[in-house]
């Protein structure tokens, strides 16, 4: 079935490496999100109407593109308009960070605002100020809804960085297919194999993050 | 930005846009498909295909499209099952939409609370009266929200077709980008073809969820 390609020389490591070299780019995608996501998140829930409009056109337009053409903008349309010499690694984490920041915000945003109104006026009736009500009434509700909901957008960028072989970067799909075809004539059906085996390592990657979230999840509930 | 230029790179375009919403709606059917049926295998606890359906579910909403299309297109053949591009492209598109509209579908059933059942009981009716007429209708209009997001999503993803060298609008606009320099034009029109292809589906969205809410 080609599976046995795998396990001559070092074609396995070298799967991974290519693996690694995706889960680097959406590791650090991810952790430029987060961060930057939940301070946009913030700045929308301050309702600045200039704020707002500008967030509202990043969000919609970084949502409706597939990541694909922010893809083909970033790496040939910034090139072509600067004259700047992109890597196609830092391309890649520029439009992921900026996709993953508008769909965090939208998140934390989502979150803050299913907070009920009572949640606040229970707080002043008890006597809390502003900072207490924050520190320790809403933000920990928000922080239950959102630490599961943020888990999941993890794994949606983890499948999304596959898309990084189409400029060029050398990753799983690619190393998979360098390894078929050094191992053309030894063995014809490696592609099988091969490919099977990248489909079984992504699973491996993102289910037991989704588990996690859909534990979290279900353990939050109220 | 040269106007001539994009005047003449028009009809490439739409040819490949019309290749992308063709196999886009094609895949989307058949994920709807697949999402029903599989939906109400869940829903129902069929023994036996129950859990196969489950497998099918994680082991697709856990992977990417890029990564299945790959194996459909080039790992099937060398074991002998070969599959045309377009096929494969909506084969792709509705098995991992499926797996989604499955997700959908079967919240949606499951979210009909459980005094619905026991009224229509009390009330009389049959099994099948009673999930035709008061389960499914429930169910249906609470799904539809996930439903068109799932469309949504979808009709994106097809952005990577050009990978099982079907010639839709990235194919289209990475041909003309190397071809013949003009970035601007060519990104131009393919900013503006997604739009067309997306917008009217995200805008009936937000029209469709805001009626949902006021029902």
């Amino acid at each position: 079935m080609g599976f046995e390609v795998l396990w001559k020389g070092k074609n396995l490591i070298r799967l991974l490496g290519g693996l690694g070299v995706a889960m680097k780019i959406s590791l650090i995608s991810v952790v430029i999100s987060l961060t930057l996501g939940i301070l946009l998140g913030m700045l929308m829930t301050l309702k600045q109407p200039l704020a707002n409009a500008f967030m509202r056109v990043y969000l919609e337009f970084i949502r409706i593109m597939p990541q694909m053409v922010l893809l083909f903008l970033v790496f040939f349309g910034v090139t072509k308009i600067s004259g700047w010499n992109l890597s196609s690694e830092a391309s890649s984490i520029i439009v992921f960070s900026l996709w993953g920041t508008a769909e965090m915000a939208d998140l934390v945003r989502g979150c803050f605002f299913s907070i009920p109104a009572i949640q606040y006026e229970s707080s002043k009736a008890l006597g809390l100020n502003r900072l207490q009500t924050y520190v320790y009434v809403i933000i920990p509700q928000i922080a239950r809804r959102l630490v599961p909901l943020s888990i999941n957008l993890i794994t949606r960028m983890i499948k999304t960085t596959s898309l990084v072989m189409m400029i060029g970067i050398v990753e799983v799909l690619k190393t998979g297919q360098q390894i078929i075809e050094a191992n053309r004539k030894t063995s014809p059906n490696a592609a099988f194999g091969v490919f099977a085996a990248i489909f079984i390592l992504y699973f491996l990657a993102c289910y037991p993050i989704g588990r996690l979230a859909g534990y979290l999840e279900k353990r939050w509930e109220n | 930005m040269d106007f001539e230029i994009i005047r003449s790179y028009v009809p490439l375009f739409a040819k490949a846009f019309i290749l992308t919403v063709k196999i886009g709606w094609a895949g989307i059917l058949l994920s709807v498909l697949i999402g029903i049926i599989c939906g109400f295998i869940l829903y129902f606890k069929i023994p036996g295909l129950s859990l196969l359906v489950r497998c099918y579910v994680e082991l697709f909403r856990n992977t990417p499209l890029l990564v299945q299309l790959f194996f459909l297109y080039y790992g099937l053949p060398s074991v002998g099952l070969s599959i045309s591009a377009q096929i494969c492209g909506v084969l792709g598109l509705g098995l991992l939409g499926g797996s989604y509209m499955t997700e959908s579908f079967r919240s949606g059933l499951s979210a009909v609370p459980v005094i619905q059942t026991e009224s229509g009981f009390a009330l009389g009716m049959t099994k099948p009266q009673l999930f035709w007429h008061i389960i499914l209708p429930q169910a249906v209009s609470v799904s539809v929200p996930a439903v068109l997001a799932n469309m949504i999503f979808l009709l994106k993803e097809t952005s990577v077709f050009s990978a099982i060298s079907l010639m839709d609008l990235m194919f289209t606009a990475k041909d003309l980008i190397g071809l013949y320099y003009n970035t601007t034009e060519s990104l131009f029109l393919l900013v503006c073809f997604y739009a067309v292809m997306l917008l009217p589906v995200s805008l009936l969205g937000s029209v469709i969820e805001k009626k949902l809410h006021y029902v």
